[in-house]
């Protein structure tokens, strides 16, 4: 078909957009591989500052994969069941409890990390553990689990599923692994997805939260911008694009629709 | 037997709940009462407004978060119904690249943003190539413009073209057999449909936009929005109490923008079908 002008008008603009997006991340994965960055690519390539980041930073990528996995496992524990019953039983008393369990998404991640150390600071073991940050990285993602999880479940009538298990004489849980579960698989692997991915990126919480020893990937990256050389700060971008993007393509693929309100920045 | 099953639907959600109250209703409960209870008393939720300084960078978060939310809307309105309404090669890869920035932090956002306007960034080049000297807003509210938009397009994107794909192109080609030109068709029939699409992304992306920490914080910390102002009350003045009204206010204004979307786009979506 012939394309018009204003096609072309509006692909022009659609790549400009793109170029905004994608040109600092293409920049800052240059960054990380270039000797000297003031000077160019012509000071040559180099994998020291991926060493660098490795000898300074490799802690902080292992914390922030294990509490991504923690986080997940809790998630799943709370937010299935949940969903499962929101789904099963529509009704003002279960809207209510979506609504309670959605709210920390609306509230900035700040406010929420001040209200959890205002609480629980005195907690000192608790306060300078990784279960500090779990709390907070649970609370936030908890939404997304149940949402997605909801969304499959309401999308066809799994009691009629489930009733005729009974009638052959499953039993409750039988019926909610068997049945309910397998038949949900796919809203759990987006909101497994999206968990993991907005877990391993968080930060607004996760600066209040953490301390000197429990540092995650974002507060690392923070700290390398503030007080490194610009190509530690690029490599250590690089570490963490090698982390997500697997993740967005991943979600990309099972979960187009559902991503559209994750995450903040 | 409903009444067994009803007890065990119970215990599913309690454990959820428990998690809820104990970690997010409580907190937040205590933040509020702290907020009530420093030196100024109840008063300090009213310093919010009275004290210029807070007043100040409480009106320039709206102004900014305002402004990026409607150049946002206009930015992934064009290109998001572009991209649903044609195919071509390449459509995919560029999808693929529009929504790579959905899981980036913050931080790494406004890393983003010294990439392309620090003081080795790729616009300071251009200009300093074309003769106009280097051009460097990183640190600067341009700085944080740019890196609110950067956040926000691939989200909106993704709503935008979500409501595209349901628009209805019968109504489009009676508009134009009717003898609408293109402009009076995009007011009268595109907008209209899209509208609780955009309401509701747009909510999404001013509230993000009030209570962005991550972005501010990499590029300057002297720049006055309210998350910043709250986490140098908090961490270096030790202004606990103010901190803690603050973020209450904060947290009102961005829940109240979501669920009044939720309110308004839900009606409309109501009232359309």
């Amino acid at each position: 078909m012939g394309r018009t002008r204003n096609f072309y008008l509006q692909l022009g603009f659609t790549l400009l957009v793109c170029a905004f997006l994608i040109l600092p991340v293409l920049m800052s994965i240059v960054a990380g591989f270039t000797e000297n960055f003031f000077i160019g690519v012509k000071s040559g390539l180099t994998l020291r500052w991926i060493v660098v980041v490795w000898d300074l930073y490799a802690p902080t990528i292992f914390r922030s994969m294990y509490i991504a996995l923690a986080t997940l496992a809790v998630t799943l524990v709370l937010g299935v069941p949940t969903a499962y019953v929101l789904a099963k039983r529509p009704g003002l008393v279960t809207r209510l409890i979506e609504e309670f369990l959605v709210l920390p998404v609306a509230i900035p991640g700040l406010a929420i990390a001040l209200a959890l150390i205002l609480t629980y600071g005195g907690f000192r073991d608790f306060r300078t553990s990784w279960m500090f940050i779990l709390v907070g990285h649970v609370l936030y993602t908890l939404p997304f689990m149940v949402r997605s999880v909801l969304a499959v479940l309401s999308s066809f009538d799994f009691r009629i599923l489930e009733e005729s298990a009974a009638s052959l004489g499953a039993g409750f849980c039988r019926r909610f692994l068997g049945i309910v579960v397998p038949n949900a698989r796919s809203g759990i692997v987006a909101g497994s997805l999206t968990v993991v991915t907005l877990s391993i990126g968080e930060f607004n919480l996760t600066w209040m939260l953490h301390t000197p020893e429990t540092m995650t990937l974002p507060v690392g990256l923070a700290d390398s911008y503030a007080s490194m050389r610009l190509e530690i700060g690029s490599a250590y971008t690089l570490v963490f694009f090698v982390m997500i993007i697997p993740l967005l393509i991943a979600l990309q693929r099972y979960g187009t629709q559902r991503i559209k309100k994750v995450g903040r920045a | 037997m409903r009444r067994r099953e009803n007890r065990t639907l119970f215990l599913m959600v309690v454990p959820a709940i428990s998690v809820g109250a104990a970690f997010f209703l409580l907190p937040l409960a205590r933040l509020a009462v702290v907020g009530a209870t420093g030196p100024l008393g109840p008063q300090a939720y009213l310093a919010v407004v009275t004290t210029p300084q807070y007043l100040e960078a409480l009106l320039s978060t709206v102004v900014l978060s305002v402004a990026v939310t409607a150049t946002t809307l206009v930015i992934a309105g064009i290109a998001g119904v572009f991209l649903e309404r044609n195919r071509f090669l390449g459509r995919e890869a560029l999808l693929s690249m529009l929504t790579l920035p959905l899981a980036f932090p913050g931080v790494v956002i406004g890393f983003m943003v010294i990439m392309l306007a620090g003081r080795t960034g790729l616009i300071g080049e251009l200009t300093a190539l074309l003769g106009v000297g280097r051009l460097v807003f990183a640190y600067s509210m341009a700085g944080l413009f740019a890196g609110y938009l950067y956040f926000s397009i691939p989200r909106v994107i993704l709503t935008i073209m979500a409501a595209a794909e349901k628009l209805d192109p019968a109504l489009e080609e009676a508009a134009k057999s009717l003898g609408a030109g293109p402009w009076r068709v995009v007011r009268d029939v595109i907008l209209p449909a899209l509208a609780p699409a955009l309401i509701a992304s747009g909510a999404i992306c001013f509230a993000t936009s009030m209570g962005a920490f991550g972005t501010a914080f990499t590029l300057a910390t002297d720049i006055k929005v309210l998350p910043i102002v709250i986490y140098t009350e908090f961490t270096l003045l030790a202004n606990i109490a103010m901190a803690a009204a603050l973020s209450i206010v904060l947290g009102v204004i961005t829940w109240a923008t979501l669920a009044a979307s939720r309110a308004v786009a839900g009606a409309t979506a109501a009232a359309a079908g």
